[in-house]
Protein backbone atom coordinates (compact mmCIF):
# COMPACT_ATOMS: atom_id res chain seq x y z
CA UNK A 1 0.00 0.00 0.00
CA UNK A 2 3.29 2.24 0.30
CA UNK A 3 3.33 5.03 -2.42
CA UNK A 4 0.02 4.48 -3.56
CA UNK A 5 -0.56 6.34 -6.50
CA UNK A 6 -2.22 9.77 -6.68
CA UNK A 7 -1.82 9.84 -2.60
CA UNK A 8 -1.79 13.65 -1.89
CA UNK A 9 0.85 13.60 0.67
CA UNK A 10 4.70 11.67 0.49
CA UNK A 11 4.26 9.02 3.63
CA UNK A 12 7.99 9.15 3.92
CA UNK A 13 9.81 11.52 6.55
CA UNK A 14 13.23 12.81 5.90
CA UNK A 15 13.52 10.45 3.23
CA UNK A 16 14.05 7.45 4.97
CA UNK A 17 11.58 6.55 7.30
CA UNK A 18 7.62 5.56 7.09
CA UNK A 19 5.70 7.97 9.26
CA UNK A 20 3.93 6.22 12.26
CA UNK A 21 0.36 7.37 13.37
CA UNK A 22 -0.76 5.87 16.79
CA UNK A 23 -4.64 5.35 16.74
CA UNK A 24 -6.35 5.72 20.19
CA UNK A 25 -10.03 3.81 20.01
CA UNK A 26 -11.40 1.79 17.59
CA UNK A 27 -14.51 2.86 17.34
CA UNK A 28 -15.82 4.13 14.11
CA UNK A 29 -13.68 7.37 14.48
CA UNK A 30 -10.54 5.48 14.73
CA UNK A 31 -10.79 3.23 12.44
CA UNK A 32 -12.06 5.41 9.69
CA UNK A 33 -9.08 7.70 10.60
CA UNK A 34 -6.70 4.73 10.29
CA UNK A 35 -8.28 3.74 6.65
CA UNK A 36 -7.66 7.29 5.93
CA UNK A 37 -4.00 6.99 6.94
CA UNK A 38 -3.27 3.79 5.61
CA UNK A 39 -4.78 4.08 2.20
CA UNK A 40 -2.14 7.62 2.41
CA UNK A 41 0.98 4.82 2.90
CA UNK A 42 0.77 5.76 6.56
CA UNK A 43 2.15 3.16 9.00
CA UNK A 44 -0.93 2.92 11.29
CA UNK A 45 -1.08 1.22 15.15
CA UNK A 46 -4.94 1.13 16.42
CA UNK A 47 -4.93 0.78 20.19
CA UNK A 48 -7.91 0.17 22.20
CA UNK A 49 -9.02 -1.16 25.77
CA UNK A 50 -11.05 -4.21 24.29
CA UNK A 51 -9.67 -6.71 21.30
CA UNK A 52 -12.75 -5.39 19.12
CA UNK A 53 -15.22 -1.97 18.49
CA UNK A 54 -17.71 -3.42 20.94
CA UNK A 55 -17.13 -1.08 23.57
CA UNK A 56 -17.75 1.80 21.68
CA UNK A 57 -20.73 4.00 20.62
CA UNK A 58 -20.77 3.23 17.39
CA UNK A 59 -20.99 -0.78 18.05
CA UNK A 60 -25.05 0.56 19.03
CA UNK A 61 -25.25 2.98 16.20
CA UNK A 62 -28.24 2.29 13.53
CA UNK A 63 -25.83 3.02 10.72
CA UNK A 64 -28.20 5.63 9.00
CA UNK A 65 -26.56 7.29 6.38
CA UNK A 66 -29.42 9.84 6.24
CA UNK A 67 -27.64 13.80 6.57
CA UNK A 68 -31.16 14.93 5.11
CA UNK A 69 -33.27 13.04 7.36
CA UNK A 70 -30.95 13.92 10.22
CA UNK A 71 -31.08 17.57 8.89
CA UNK A 72 -34.19 18.08 10.59
CA UNK A 73 -32.47 18.31 13.87
CA UNK A 74 -29.39 19.29 13.09
CA UNK A 75 -26.93 21.88 11.45
CA UNK A 76 -26.15 22.54 8.15
CA UNK A 77 -22.86 20.82 8.52
CA UNK A 78 -24.40 17.64 8.79
CA UNK A 79 -26.01 17.69 5.64
CA UNK A 80 -22.76 19.07 3.79
CA UNK A 81 -20.33 16.93 5.24
CA UNK A 82 -22.56 13.44 5.60
CA UNK A 83 -23.39 13.62 1.85
CA UNK A 84 -20.05 11.74 1.13
CA UNK A 85 -20.77 9.20 4.27
CA UNK A 86 -22.59 6.32 1.15
CA UNK A 87 -19.98 6.40 -1.33
CA UNK A 88 -17.08 6.57 1.73
CA UNK A 89 -18.37 3.23 2.62
CA UNK A 90 -19.13 2.02 -0.33
CA UNK A 91 -15.88 2.38 -1.60
CA UNK A 92 -14.12 1.80 1.48
CA UNK A 93 -16.60 -1.85 2.42
CA UNK A 94 -18.21 -2.53 -1.18
CA UNK A 95 -21.39 -3.91 -0.58
CA UNK A 96 -21.94 -3.04 2.51
CA UNK A 97 -23.85 0.11 1.76
CA UNK A 98 -27.96 -0.42 1.36
CA UNK A 99 -29.12 2.59 -1.01
CA UNK A 100 -32.57 1.82 -0.68
CA UNK A 101 -33.17 5.85 0.87
CA UNK A 102 -35.51 6.04 4.30
CA UNK A 103 -39.53 6.28 4.61
CA UNK A 104 -40.67 8.51 7.20
CA UNK A 105 -44.16 8.20 8.23
CA UNK A 106 -46.62 9.52 10.68
CA UNK A 107 -49.76 8.27 12.74
CA UNK A 108 -52.52 9.97 10.92
CA UNK A 109 -53.58 12.12 13.81
CA UNK A 110 -49.43 13.30 14.13
CA UNK A 111 -49.98 14.39 10.34
CA UNK A 112 -48.82 17.81 11.15
CA UNK A 113 -45.34 16.21 12.16
CA UNK A 114 -44.93 15.16 9.35
CA UNK A 115 -45.76 18.65 7.53
CA UNK A 116 -43.28 20.02 9.78
CA UNK A 117 -40.43 17.17 9.04
CA UNK A 118 -40.93 18.04 5.37
CA UNK A 119 -40.59 21.62 5.85
CA UNK A 120 -37.68 21.50 7.73
CA UNK A 121 -35.56 19.24 5.53
CA UNK A 122 -35.02 18.98 1.51
CA UNK A 123 -34.09 15.52 -0.74
CA UNK A 124 -37.63 14.14 -0.08
CA UNK A 125 -40.77 12.95 -2.10
CA UNK A 126 -44.05 13.24 -0.63
CA UNK A 127 -45.87 9.82 -0.96
CA UNK A 128 -49.52 8.28 -0.32
CA UNK A 129 -50.63 5.25 0.49
CA UNK A 130 -49.55 2.89 -2.59
CA UNK A 131 -46.27 4.83 -2.97
CA UNK A 132 -45.67 3.60 0.92
CA UNK A 133 -47.06 0.13 -0.10
CA UNK A 134 -44.76 0.03 -3.39
CA UNK A 135 -41.49 0.75 -0.90
CA UNK A 136 -42.34 -1.65 1.82
CA UNK A 137 -45.57 -4.34 0.98
CA UNK A 138 -45.60 -5.32 5.07
CA UNK A 139 -46.81 -1.22 5.54
CA UNK A 140 -49.73 -1.61 3.09
CA UNK A 141 -52.85 0.21 4.11
CA UNK A 142 -50.85 1.15 7.34
CA UNK A 143 -49.80 4.44 6.20
CA UNK A 144 -52.04 6.97 3.78
CA UNK A 145 -49.03 9.93 3.69
CA UNK A 146 -44.97 9.38 3.86
CA UNK A 147 -41.86 11.31 3.08
CA UNK A 148 -39.22 9.05 1.12
CA UNK A 149 -35.79 10.40 0.95
CA UNK A 150 -34.35 8.28 -2.06
CA UNK A 151 -30.79 9.78 -1.57
CA UNK A 152 -30.14 8.11 1.96
CA UNK A 153 -28.54 4.41 3.07
CA UNK A 154 -27.72 2.69 5.72
CA UNK A 155 -25.25 -0.18 6.48
CA UNK A 156 -25.26 -2.39 9.68
CA UNK A 157 -22.67 -0.46 11.75
CA UNK A 158 -21.08 -4.19 13.50
CA UNK A 159 -20.58 -5.39 10.32
CA UNK A 160 -18.87 -2.24 8.93
CA UNK A 161 -16.54 -2.02 11.90
CA UNK A 162 -15.55 -5.50 11.65
CA UNK A 163 -15.01 -5.71 8.30
CA UNK A 164 -12.94 -2.43 8.28
CA UNK A 165 -10.62 -3.62 11.23
CA UNK A 166 -10.48 -7.07 8.72
CA UNK A 167 -9.50 -4.86 5.56
CA UNK A 168 -7.22 -2.38 7.71
CA UNK A 169 -5.22 -5.57 9.19
CA UNK A 170 -5.10 -7.00 5.58
CA UNK A 171 -3.44 -3.10 4.89
CA UNK A 172 -0.98 -3.88 7.14
CA UNK A 173 -2.24 -2.01 9.88
CA UNK A 174 -1.59 -3.37 13.91
CA UNK A 175 -3.90 -3.55 16.53
CA UNK A 176 -2.94 -3.20 19.86
CA UNK A 177 -4.61 -3.49 23.31
CA UNK A 178 -4.51 -0.01 25.26
CA UNK A 179 -2.49 -1.72 28.41
CA UNK A 180 0.39 -2.84 26.00
CA UNK A 181 0.97 0.25 23.95
CA UNK A 182 3.59 2.39 25.53
CA UNK A 183 4.26 2.01 21.85
CA UNK A 184 5.84 5.51 20.61
CA UNK A 185 4.55 6.76 17.22
CA UNK A 186 5.49 9.92 15.34
CA UNK A 187 2.03 10.98 16.33
CA UNK A 188 -0.87 10.33 17.78
CA UNK A 189 -5.47 10.47 16.89
CA UNK A 190 -7.04 10.34 19.91
CA UNK A 191 -10.36 9.07 18.84
CA UNK A 192 -11.50 7.37 22.34
CA UNK A 193 -15.11 9.70 22.88
CA UNK A 194 -16.17 9.62 26.29
CA UNK A 195 -13.05 8.44 27.63
CA UNK A 196 -10.94 11.21 26.09
CA UNK A 197 -10.79 13.61 29.27
CA UNK A 198 -11.72 17.08 26.53
CA UNK A 199 -13.84 19.24 29.28
CA UNK A 200 -16.00 20.23 26.96
CA UNK A 201 -17.40 17.08 25.56
CA UNK A 202 -20.82 16.26 27.57
CA UNK A 203 -22.44 12.15 26.96
CA UNK A 204 -25.97 12.13 25.75
CA UNK A 205 -26.96 8.49 26.61
CA UNK A 206 -29.27 6.45 23.85
CA UNK A 207 -30.76 3.26 24.48
CA UNK A 208 -31.33 0.74 21.72
CA UNK A 209 -33.02 -2.55 21.06
CA UNK A 210 -32.57 -5.34 18.57
CA UNK A 211 -35.95 -7.34 17.90
CA UNK A 212 -35.94 -10.36 15.82
CA UNK A 213 -39.12 -10.39 14.22
CA UNK A 214 -39.51 -13.38 11.60
CA UNK A 215 -43.39 -11.55 10.25
CA UNK A 216 -41.81 -8.49 9.39
CA UNK A 217 -39.43 -7.47 6.56
CA UNK A 218 -38.64 -3.88 5.49
CA UNK A 219 -35.69 -3.05 3.02
CA UNK A 220 -35.07 0.62 4.67
CA UNK A 221 -35.02 2.43 7.54
CA UNK A 222 -38.32 3.70 8.12
CA UNK A 223 -38.51 6.83 10.74
CA UNK A 224 -42.07 7.17 12.65
CA UNK A 225 -42.63 10.77 13.47
CA UNK A 226 -44.31 11.45 17.19
CA UNK A 227 -44.14 15.08 19.04
CA UNK A 228 -42.05 13.54 21.73
CA UNK A 229 -40.40 10.41 20.84
CA UNK A 230 -39.58 9.89 17.51
CA UNK A 231 -38.43 6.71 16.87
CA UNK A 232 -36.61 4.46 13.84
CA UNK A 233 -36.59 0.83 12.80
CA UNK A 234 -33.28 0.08 10.93
CA UNK A 235 -33.85 -3.24 9.19
CA UNK A 236 -30.54 -5.70 9.93
CA UNK A 237 -30.09 -9.10 8.32
CA UNK A 238 -32.31 -12.14 8.86
CA UNK A 239 -35.23 -9.86 10.20
CA UNK A 240 -33.54 -8.60 12.85
CA UNK A 241 -34.48 -4.72 13.63
CA UNK A 242 -32.73 -2.59 15.68
CA UNK A 243 -35.05 -0.03 17.10
CA UNK A 244 -33.49 3.59 18.57
CA UNK A 245 -32.89 5.32 19.96
CA UNK A 246 -33.14 7.86 22.96
CA UNK A 247 -31.65 11.23 23.65
CA UNK A 248 -31.05 11.71 27.22
CA UNK A 249 -28.68 14.18 28.58
CA UNK A 250 -26.95 12.19 31.07
CA UNK A 251 -24.01 9.91 31.24
CA UNK A 252 -25.29 6.81 32.91
CA UNK A 253 -24.56 3.88 30.91
CA UNK A 254 -26.84 1.92 33.52
CA UNK A 255 -29.41 -0.41 31.76
CA UNK A 256 -32.40 0.84 29.73
CA UNK A 257 -35.18 2.16 31.87
CA UNK A 258 -39.03 0.76 31.57
CA UNK A 259 -39.73 3.89 30.18
CA UNK A 260 -37.47 4.04 27.49
CA UNK A 261 -38.38 0.70 26.56
CA UNK A 262 -42.26 1.00 26.52
CA UNK A 263 -41.54 4.13 24.24
CA UNK A 264 -39.28 2.34 21.67
CA UNK A 265 -41.48 -0.67 21.71
CA UNK A 266 -44.84 1.30 21.34
CA UNK A 267 -43.18 3.09 18.31
CA UNK A 268 -42.18 -0.84 16.51
CA UNK A 269 -45.67 -2.66 17.70
CA UNK A 270 -47.54 1.32 16.05
CA UNK A 271 -44.97 0.51 12.70
CA UNK A 272 -46.64 -2.78 12.50
CA UNK A 273 -48.03 -4.77 14.99
CA UNK A 274 -46.48 -8.11 13.99
CA UNK A 275 -43.57 -6.15 15.87
CA UNK A 276 -45.79 -7.92 18.81
CA UNK A 277 -44.25 -11.43 18.12
CA UNK A 278 -40.92 -10.54 17.83
CA UNK A 279 -38.19 -11.34 20.36
CA UNK A 280 -35.82 -8.43 22.08
CA UNK A 281 -32.56 -10.47 21.41
CA UNK A 282 -30.61 -7.51 22.68
CA UNK A 283 -31.10 -4.29 24.64
CA UNK A 284 -28.16 -1.28 24.82
CA UNK A 285 -27.01 1.25 26.41
CA UNK A 286 -24.40 3.74 25.40
CA UNK A 287 -23.19 7.28 25.61
CA UNK A 288 -22.54 9.49 22.59
CA UNK A 289 -20.02 11.58 23.13
CA UNK A 290 -20.54 15.65 21.91
CA UNK A 291 -19.79 19.46 21.92
CA UNK A 292 -22.37 22.00 23.25
CA UNK A 293 -23.45 22.51 19.13
CA UNK A 294 -23.65 18.50 18.74
CA UNK A 295 -21.36 18.87 15.29
CA UNK A 296 -17.82 16.92 15.93
CA UNK A 297 -14.59 18.41 15.88
CA UNK A 298 -10.94 17.17 14.65
CA UNK A 299 -8.84 19.46 16.75
CA UNK A 300 -5.02 19.67 17.22
CA UNK A 301 -3.41 18.26 20.24
CA UNK A 302 0.44 18.56 21.39
CA UNK A 303 0.89 15.46 20.24
CA UNK A 304 -1.23 15.07 17.07
CA UNK A 305 -5.09 15.26 16.63
CA UNK A 306 -7.82 14.58 18.65
CA UNK A 307 -11.28 13.79 16.66
CA UNK A 308 -14.79 13.71 19.03
CA UNK A 309 -17.89 14.55 19.33
CA UNK A 310 -19.58 12.61 16.50
CA UNK A 311 -22.78 12.73 18.79
CA UNK A 312 -24.97 10.41 17.13
CA UNK A 313 -23.66 11.16 13.50
CA UNK A 314 -20.92 8.56 14.15
CA UNK A 315 -21.26 6.59 10.55
CA UNK A 316 -22.49 9.62 8.51
CA UNK A 317 -19.74 12.21 10.21
CA UNK A 318 -16.74 10.03 10.72
CA UNK A 319 -15.46 9.64 6.96
CA UNK A 320 -15.49 13.71 6.29
CA UNK A 321 -13.16 14.30 9.85
CA UNK A 322 -10.96 11.29 9.34
CA UNK A 323 -10.40 13.01 5.85
CA UNK A 324 -9.51 15.93 7.56
CA UNK A 325 -7.66 14.85 10.48
CA UNK A 326 -5.68 12.62 8.10
CA UNK A 327 -4.64 15.88 6.20
CA UNK A 328 -3.94 17.77 9.35
CA UNK A 329 -1.63 15.00 10.50
CA UNK A 330 0.07 14.66 7.17
CA UNK A 331 0.33 18.38 7.01
CA UNK A 332 1.83 18.48 10.49
CA UNK A 333 4.70 16.29 9.82
CA UNK A 334 5.54 17.66 6.45
CA UNK A 335 5.99 20.86 8.86
CA UNK A 336 8.01 19.18 11.21
CA UNK A 337 10.21 17.91 8.54
CA UNK B 1 -41.13 44.71 36.52
CA UNK B 2 -42.56 40.95 37.70
CA UNK B 3 -42.95 39.83 41.13
CA UNK B 4 -42.77 35.98 42.20
CA UNK B 5 -42.49 35.00 45.42
CA UNK B 6 -40.71 38.00 46.56
CA UNK B 7 -38.19 38.00 43.95
CA UNK B 8 -38.17 40.23 40.78
CA UNK B 9 -37.84 38.86 36.83
CA UNK B 10 -37.29 41.31 34.69
CA UNK B 11 -38.56 39.44 31.41
CA UNK B 12 -41.82 38.10 31.05
CA UNK B 13 -41.11 35.24 28.71
CA UNK B 14 -39.74 32.06 30.30
CA UNK B 15 -38.02 29.64 28.12
CA UNK B 16 -37.98 25.61 28.08
CA UNK B 17 -34.72 24.03 27.54
CA UNK B 18 -35.29 21.02 25.77
CA UNK B 19 -35.33 19.96 22.55
CA UNK B 20 -33.13 22.54 20.60
CA UNK B 21 -30.86 21.39 18.07
CA UNK B 22 -27.92 21.61 20.89
CA UNK B 23 -27.51 23.31 23.80
CA UNK B 24 -25.39 25.57 22.08
CA UNK B 25 -28.67 27.01 20.23
CA UNK B 26 -30.24 26.43 23.26
CA UNK B 27 -27.91 29.10 25.28
CA UNK B 28 -28.34 31.51 22.22
CA UNK B 29 -31.60 31.53 22.30
CA UNK B 30 -31.64 32.63 25.69
CA UNK B 31 -29.22 35.49 25.22
CA UNK B 32 -31.24 36.40 21.88
CA UNK B 33 -34.32 36.91 23.87
CA UNK B 34 -32.84 38.40 27.28
CA UNK B 35 -35.05 36.51 29.67
CA UNK B 36 -33.76 36.02 32.81
CA UNK B 37 -35.60 32.24 33.90
CA UNK B 38 -35.34 28.91 32.34
CA UNK B 39 -36.77 26.02 32.86
CA UNK B 40 -34.92 22.66 32.88
CA UNK B 41 -36.88 18.92 33.08
CA UNK B 42 -34.59 16.91 35.56
CA UNK B 43 -36.21 13.59 35.19
CA UNK B 44 -35.58 13.19 31.32
CA UNK B 45 -32.16 14.65 32.07
CA UNK B 46 -31.60 12.13 34.67
CA UNK B 47 -31.36 8.50 34.41
CA UNK B 48 -29.89 6.39 37.28
CA UNK B 49 -29.50 9.06 39.53
CA UNK B 50 -26.34 9.95 37.70
CA UNK B 51 -27.06 13.19 36.17
CA UNK B 52 -25.92 14.99 32.91
CA UNK B 53 -23.16 17.17 34.82
CA UNK B 54 -21.91 19.10 31.86
CA UNK B 55 -25.52 19.55 30.65
CA UNK B 56 -25.78 21.19 33.84
CA UNK B 57 -22.62 22.92 33.82
CA UNK B 58 -24.06 24.37 30.66
CA UNK B 59 -27.65 25.23 31.90
CA UNK B 60 -26.12 26.99 35.04
CA UNK B 61 -23.56 28.91 32.59
CA UNK B 62 -26.62 30.65 31.00
CA UNK B 63 -26.56 33.08 34.26
CA UNK B 64 -30.14 32.99 34.21
CA UNK B 65 -32.61 32.02 37.56
CA UNK B 66 -32.97 27.86 36.53
CA UNK B 67 -36.75 26.86 37.24
CA UNK B 68 -36.34 22.93 37.47
CA UNK B 69 -39.63 21.12 36.74
CA UNK B 70 -41.29 17.54 37.32
CA UNK B 71 -42.03 17.20 33.62
CA UNK B 72 -43.28 13.49 32.95
CA UNK B 73 -44.02 12.56 36.78
CA UNK B 74 -47.01 11.46 36.73
CA UNK B 75 -47.66 10.39 40.42
CA UNK B 76 -47.74 12.62 43.61
CA UNK B 77 -44.87 10.50 45.09
CA UNK B 78 -43.10 10.91 41.86
CA UNK B 79 -43.39 14.82 41.88
CA UNK B 80 -42.18 15.42 45.11
CA UNK B 81 -38.88 12.98 45.31
CA UNK B 82 -38.16 14.94 42.07
CA UNK B 83 -38.37 18.19 43.26
CA UNK B 84 -36.42 17.44 46.03
CA UNK B 85 -33.44 16.30 43.73
CA UNK B 86 -34.23 19.60 41.95
CA UNK B 87 -33.42 21.54 45.00
CA UNK B 88 -30.32 20.04 45.94
CA UNK B 89 -28.63 19.71 42.11
CA UNK B 90 -29.60 23.17 41.50
CA UNK B 91 -29.76 24.54 45.04
CA UNK B 92 -33.16 26.49 44.29
CA UNK B 93 -36.37 25.99 46.14
CA UNK B 94 -38.56 27.02 43.40
CA UNK B 95 -40.15 24.38 41.55
CA UNK B 96 -42.47 24.21 38.37
CA UNK B 97 -44.57 21.68 39.62
CA UNK B 98 -46.07 19.17 36.61
CA UNK B 99 -47.95 15.85 37.58
CA UNK B 100 -49.40 14.45 34.63
CA UNK B 101 -52.75 12.58 34.54
CA UNK B 102 -53.12 11.25 30.66
CA UNK B 103 -50.07 10.22 29.03
CA UNK B 104 -50.81 11.09 25.83
CA UNK B 105 -52.13 14.26 26.06
CA UNK B 106 -50.22 14.98 28.48
CA UNK B 107 -53.15 16.95 30.86
CA UNK B 108 -52.86 17.89 34.20
CA UNK B 109 -53.95 15.57 37.19
CA UNK B 110 -55.24 18.05 38.77
CA UNK B 111 -55.93 16.22 42.01
CA UNK B 112 -52.47 15.05 42.67
CA UNK B 113 -51.21 18.44 41.65
CA UNK B 114 -53.09 20.04 44.38
CA UNK B 115 -51.98 16.98 46.73
CA UNK B 116 -48.29 17.39 45.62
CA UNK B 117 -48.16 21.14 45.85
CA UNK B 118 -49.49 20.75 49.32
CA UNK B 119 -46.74 19.01 50.20
CA UNK B 120 -43.77 20.94 48.63
CA UNK B 121 -45.19 23.90 49.94
CA UNK B 122 -45.43 22.81 53.44
CA UNK B 123 -41.99 21.33 52.63
CA UNK B 124 -40.32 24.67 51.80
CA UNK B 125 -40.70 25.04 48.21
CA UNK B 126 -42.00 27.72 46.01
CA UNK B 127 -44.50 26.06 43.80
CA UNK B 128 -45.10 27.10 40.03
CA UNK B 129 -48.07 24.71 39.31
CA UNK B 130 -49.31 23.94 35.99
CA UNK B 131 -52.68 23.55 35.87
CA UNK B 132 -55.87 23.74 33.71
CA UNK B 133 -58.23 27.07 33.35
CA UNK B 134 -59.89 25.49 36.02
CA UNK B 135 -61.22 27.96 38.69
CA UNK B 136 -61.95 25.82 41.54
CA UNK B 137 -58.31 23.85 40.99
CA UNK B 138 -56.72 26.91 40.94
CA UNK B 139 -58.54 28.40 44.36
CA UNK B 140 -57.26 25.10 45.82
CA UNK B 141 -53.64 24.97 44.71
CA UNK B 142 -53.43 29.18 46.39
CA UNK B 143 -55.30 26.74 49.55
CA UNK B 144 -52.00 24.47 49.25
CA UNK B 145 -49.76 27.46 49.60
CA UNK B 146 -48.97 28.48 45.94
CA UNK B 147 -48.42 32.07 45.47
CA UNK B 148 -48.55 31.52 41.71
CA UNK B 149 -50.85 30.06 39.16
CA UNK B 150 -49.63 28.57 35.46
CA UNK B 151 -52.86 27.59 33.40
CA UNK B 152 -51.94 25.83 30.23
CA UNK B 153 -53.79 27.80 26.73
CA UNK B 154 -53.74 24.38 24.91
CA UNK B 155 -51.99 21.12 25.51
CA UNK B 156 -48.32 20.79 25.55
CA UNK B 157 -46.66 20.85 22.28
CA UNK B 158 -49.74 21.13 20.47
CA UNK B 159 -48.55 25.23 19.13
CA UNK B 160 -52.16 25.60 19.01
CA UNK B 161 -52.37 29.06 21.19
CA UNK B 162 -55.15 29.95 23.40
CA UNK B 163 -58.08 27.73 23.51
CA UNK B 164 -60.61 29.48 25.06
CA UNK B 165 -59.70 32.14 25.09
CA UNK B 166 -63.26 33.57 27.18
CA UNK B 167 -61.88 30.42 29.97
CA UNK B 168 -58.52 32.83 30.37
CA UNK B 169 -60.02 35.71 30.36
CA UNK B 170 -62.21 34.45 33.59
CA UNK B 171 -59.33 33.20 35.18
CA UNK B 172 -57.77 36.35 35.00
CA UNK B 173 -60.69 37.79 36.63
CA UNK B 174 -60.87 35.53 39.38
CA UNK B 175 -57.27 35.82 40.17
CA UNK B 176 -56.71 39.88 39.66
CA UNK B 177 -53.95 40.19 42.11
CA UNK B 178 -52.06 37.01 41.79
CA UNK B 179 -49.11 36.67 39.26
CA UNK B 180 -50.41 34.25 36.35
CA UNK B 181 -47.87 32.62 33.93
CA UNK B 182 -49.48 31.31 30.42
CA UNK B 183 -47.54 27.61 30.43
CA UNK B 184 -47.97 25.10 27.48
CA UNK B 185 -50.04 25.39 24.06
CA UNK B 186 -48.37 28.56 22.57
CA UNK B 187 -47.14 28.55 18.81
CA UNK B 188 -46.76 31.43 17.65
CA UNK B 189 -46.07 34.91 18.78
CA UNK B 190 -48.98 36.71 18.46
CA UNK B 191 -50.52 33.99 20.42
CA UNK B 192 -48.25 35.16 23.23
CA UNK B 193 -49.35 38.84 22.51
CA UNK B 194 -52.74 38.00 22.67
CA UNK B 195 -52.34 36.39 26.30
CA UNK B 196 -50.69 39.06 27.42
CA UNK B 197 -52.86 41.40 26.21
CA UNK B 198 -55.75 39.67 28.43
CA UNK B 199 -53.13 41.04 31.13
CA UNK B 200 -51.51 37.69 32.20
CA UNK B 201 -47.94 38.06 33.95
CA UNK B 202 -45.87 36.25 32.20
CA UNK B 203 -45.89 33.43 29.19
CA UNK B 204 -43.86 30.52 29.74
CA UNK B 205 -43.21 28.18 26.62
CA UNK B 206 -40.64 25.46 25.06
CA UNK B 207 -41.52 23.73 21.61
CA UNK B 208 -42.23 26.49 19.62
CA UNK B 209 -39.15 27.62 19.79
CA UNK B 210 -37.08 24.73 20.00
CA UNK B 211 -38.49 23.22 17.43
CA UNK B 212 -38.85 26.38 15.01
CA UNK B 213 -36.68 26.49 11.51
CA UNK B 214 -34.53 28.99 13.60
CA UNK B 215 -34.82 29.28 16.90
CA UNK B 216 -32.81 32.30 18.15
CA UNK B 217 -34.07 34.09 15.98
CA UNK B 218 -38.45 32.93 17.21
CA UNK B 219 -36.91 33.56 20.74
CA UNK B 220 -36.30 37.14 20.10
CA UNK B 221 -39.54 37.44 18.00
CA UNK B 222 -41.57 36.06 21.52
CA UNK B 223 -39.68 38.45 23.49
CA UNK B 224 -40.70 41.24 21.41
CA UNK B 225 -44.62 39.57 21.30
CA UNK B 226 -44.42 39.36 24.78
CA UNK B 227 -43.59 43.00 25.37
CA UNK B 228 -45.89 44.48 23.09
CA UNK B 229 -48.77 42.02 24.91
CA UNK B 230 -47.74 43.95 28.24
CA UNK B 231 -47.38 47.06 26.89
CA UNK B 232 -51.02 47.17 25.07
CA UNK B 233 -52.35 45.69 28.50
CA UNK B 234 -50.70 48.29 30.37
CA UNK B 235 -52.22 51.25 27.67
CA UNK B 236 -56.03 49.90 28.07
CA UNK B 237 -56.67 48.66 24.46
CA UNK B 238 -60.16 49.09 23.19
CA UNK B 239 -62.85 46.15 24.19
CA UNK B 240 -64.33 45.40 20.67
CA UNK B 241 -67.87 46.83 19.76
CA UNK B 242 -70.57 45.24 17.44
CA UNK B 243 -70.52 48.44 15.01
CA UNK B 244 -68.57 50.83 12.99
CA UNK B 245 -67.50 53.54 14.98
CA UNK B 246 -65.94 56.44 12.56
CA UNK B 247 -62.74 58.10 13.53
CA UNK B 248 -63.87 61.47 12.59
CA UNK B 249 -67.54 62.65 13.57
CA UNK B 250 -69.85 62.56 10.81
CA UNK B 251 -72.26 65.27 12.55
CA UNK B 252 -70.45 68.97 12.45
CA UNK B 253 -68.66 68.43 9.64
CA UNK B 254 -68.01 71.47 7.63
CA UNK B 255 -69.98 71.72 4.21
CA UNK B 256 -68.21 73.39 1.17
CA UNK B 257 -70.75 73.82 -1.56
Amino acid sequence: MIGKPGAAHPPYVHGRSLMHVLVKGAGVAGLTLAHELAARGVRVTVADIRPDSSGSASWLAGGMLAPWCERESAEEPVLTLGRMAADWWDNALPGEVVRNGTLVVAPPRDAAELARFAARTGGHELIDGPGVEALELDLAGRFQRGLFFPGEAHLDPRRALTGLREKLEAMGVAFRFASETTLSADLEADCTGMADGDAELRGVRGEMLILHAPDVALSRPVRLLHPRIPVYVVPRADHRFMVGATMIESEDTGPVSVRSMMELLNAAYSLHPAFAEAKIVETGVGVRPAYADNLPRVTRTGRGVRVNGLYRHGFLLSPAMAREAAEMLLGEKLRCA
Amino acid sequence: MLRVYGETLSSRLFLGTAQYPSPSVMAEAVRASGIDLVTVSLRRETAGGRAGGRFWELINGLGVRVLPNTAGCHSVKEAVTTAQMARELFGTDWIKLEVIGHHDTLQPDVFGLVEAARILSADGFKVFPYTTEDLVVGDRLLDAGCQVLMPWCAPIGSARGPASPDALSAYRAHFADIPLVVDAGLGRPSHAAAVMEMGFDAVLLNTAVAKAGNPVAMAAAFAGAVEAGRAAFQAQPLAPRDMAVPSTPVIGKAVFE
